[in-house]
């Protein structure tokens, strides 16, 4: 009697409860493009003036709090940014690859199973963890092992980084590797391949477009990463002439210094147009990714 | 022989694997999950008036010394739960204006008061009231292993200075252990410190900019920890965080002139240079709660909690 009531009950919850998951999926379309639209909206005083976007993209003095004229040169925030990504994904990209194709193809199926529970959990370490790991072991070793004078810098970085997005690469990319038919596989071993040379003739080349897309989702983490970056990058206003310099980033010139803006005023304006840029490079990375993983599956479903 | 793979059952399609888009919607969503009231407490706080209260004083001014009131006033009202300190920045101006239209009970300034501003609050029948209520003392830190004793501010100006031509420690006669660059890293704090305000306004003055590329901290605290673990380090930090791995540097006000090492003594005789005073001020002699706080506040409690705080506790001498 109890069980048919709460069956009966439950039938009728099952349109709010559709009701409640639909929204729920749309309400995050609605959240990107209501983040797009506020970021863009708070900038927009300074994205019209002319002078001030001139500025940041060939000053490289970032000089908000000047006594004598605030300077708003963005050059050295993004020779920072590019520094340090381009730097991690040199090492992640490699690294991730190599990562995918032993998980994918060169294990054990029991080890594959453990790897990819680690690699998981690789993946949800907080990032101000991997901050300190940067800061407290990175750091002090750079130190000793180079002449660097400072442990902070473009290098520590990248390491951090490319830690922090290789789990994506691996997972990525071996589910890429995987995705590649059996008949690829077989055709090879009856003519005699070995398995590096499947590998590296064979499923290289047909995974080439879910392995980019797994790059560029590296890219993605590294550019918008911001509190591991801010805690070992020195956050240093300069243009990096090595790998030892510290720099600055735009994402950790943005956490360090919105706080203390006051709204509305030029600074605070910048440091969303800033915001704006940053968008603008992940939604691009992003959508790249998409259309380069669309045309992998259609390649696959041909 | 055969490459080593899972059957054919088991396989994942490609559909299966995520795509980017939805990484991306999912941790927006994720975002959006996450407690929207974070922000609210960085904000600036007044401390709750339970009903009970019977006095309140009202203390507004100076932002560097916003924190140091604030725990004042937290650890007054838990000493007198009846009384309740209100605080808010604003500046040093704001406060002494403010008091000078009888909005505040107390004006906190990090300088001392201009002939102006006298003349103004004592043009409402009565003078202002001087208290100084810590000190403020910037230390310039080395890491222990650097053999530099003292630094003069003309040259301190030239190493944190735009354009400033000391970028090596062998311009400074010294060369410190396990620095085989000779290159001076700078240790600062960004940009919305007032000890790098106060820093960069004593040292490299008004007419010239900071210059560019110093290791900018968060913390007081960070940067004597980031300058003992860099042997080529030099940095600047509130009296108080002094370390293990560190040692502070005496100034001298010129070069060649003599130069003092920042002690509790120096900082209240002035001799040190990059020591200020933080005082508040008062209309008329202070009755009732006001009194009774600041008593409090210059008292050992008072005094020993600004030091917790990284300031250096005041002489406590009459107003």
């Amino acid at each position: 009697m109890r069980f048919a009531l709460a069956r009966r009950r439950g039938r009728r919850l099952e349109p709010i409860i559709e009701a409640v998951i639909r929204l729920c999926g749309w309400s995050s379309v609605l959240l990107v493009l209501a983040i797009l639209a506020f970021v863009v909206h708070q900038a927009a005083p300074v994205l019209v003036q002319r002078p001030i976007v001139t500025e940041f993209f060939t000053s490289v003095a970032w000089r908000p709090d000047s006594v004598i004229r605030e300077q708003y040169g963005g050059l050295a925030l993004l020779a920072g940014t590019l520094s340090v990504t381009v730097l991690s994904m040199a090492i992640a990209v490699p690294a991730g690859f190599a990562g995918a194709f032993f998980v994918a193809e060169f294990c054990r199926p029991r080890t594959r199973e453990a790897f990819k529970v680690v690699i998981e959990l690789l993946a949800a370490i907080p990032s101000v963890v991997w901050g300190f790991v940067g800061y407290m072991a990175v750091s002090p070793l750079l130190l000793r092992v180079t002449d660097a004078p400072i442990g902070v810098n473009v290098l520590n970085g990248a390491v951090i980084l490319a830690l922090m997005s290789v789990p994506i690469v691996v997972s990525v990319g071996e589910d890429a590797i995987d995705a590649v038919p059996d008949s690829f596989r077989e055709a090879a071993v009856a003519l005699g391949a070995s398995r590096t040379q499947i590998a590296w003739r064979v499923l290289l080349p047909a995974a080439r477009n879910g392995l980019l897309a797994a790059a560029l989702l590296g890219v993605g983490r590294a550019i918008g990463e911001t509190i591991a970056v801010l805690m070992v990058t020195g956050h240093a206003v300069q243009v990096p002439h090595g790998i030892f310099d510290p720099v600055r980033t735009l994402t950790a010139t943005i956490a360090a210094e919105l706080g203390e803006s006051v709204a509305g005023s030029r600074h605070y304006e910048v440091l969303f147009a800033i915001g704006t840029v940053l968008v603008c490079m992940s939604l691009v990375v992003n959508v790249t990714a998409d259309l380069v993983v669309r045309g992998s599956r259609a390649r696959a479903g041909r | 022989m055969y490459p080593c793979r899972r059957g054919p059952a088991q396989r994942r399609t490609a559909s299966n694997w995520p795509n980017p888009l939805q990484i991306m919607l999912v941790s927006a969503l994720a975002a959006s999950c996450s407690s929207p009231g974070g922000e609210a407490a960085a904000g600036e706080y007044f401390p709750p008036v339970p009903s009970s209260t019977h006095a309140i004083v009202r203390v507004t001014g100076s932002d560097t010394m916003v924190n140091l009131v604030q725990a004042w006033a937290e650890r007054y009202h838990a000493v007198r739960p009846h009384a309740a300190v209100q605080v808010a920045g604003g500046g040093s101006g704001v406060g002494l204006a403010g008091l000078a239209d009888g909005l505040f009970d107390i004006a906190a300034a990090s300088r001392e008061l201009t002939a102006e501003e006298h003349r103004r609050i004592a043009a409402g029948g009565v003078a202002p009231v001087e208290f100084v209520v810590a000190i403020d003392a910037i230390v310039v830190y080395v890491p222990r292993t650097n053999p530099l004793a003292a630094i003069a501010i003309p040259d301190l100006a030239e190493v944190y200075g735009d354009g400033g031509r000391i970028v090596r420690w062998s311009q400074l006669g010294v060369a410190p252990s396990r620095c085989p660059s000779d290159l001076i890293v700078r240790v600062g704090r960004q940009n919305s410190s007032g000890t790098y305000a106060y820093f960069r306004e004593a040292i490299v003055g008004r007419r010239r900019e900071y210059k560019l590329g110093s290791i900018d901290q968060s913390g007081s605290k960070d940067v004597v920890a980031m300058v003992a673990h860099t042997p080529c380090a030099i940095g600047y930090s509130g009296m108080a965080y002094a370390a293990a791995g560190v040692r502070s540097l005496s100034l001298a006000r010129a070069r060649g002139g003599v130069a003092v090492a920042p002690t509790a003594e120096a900082t209240r005789s002035g001799a040190y240079p990059l020591a200020r005073r933080l005082y508040f001020y008062v209309r008329g002699v202070p009755t009732g709660e006001t009194a009774a706080f600041i008593d409090w506040v210059r008292g050992p409690e008072g005094q020993r909690l600004a030091h917790e705080i990284g300031f250096v506790p005041a002489e406590a001498g009459r107003p």
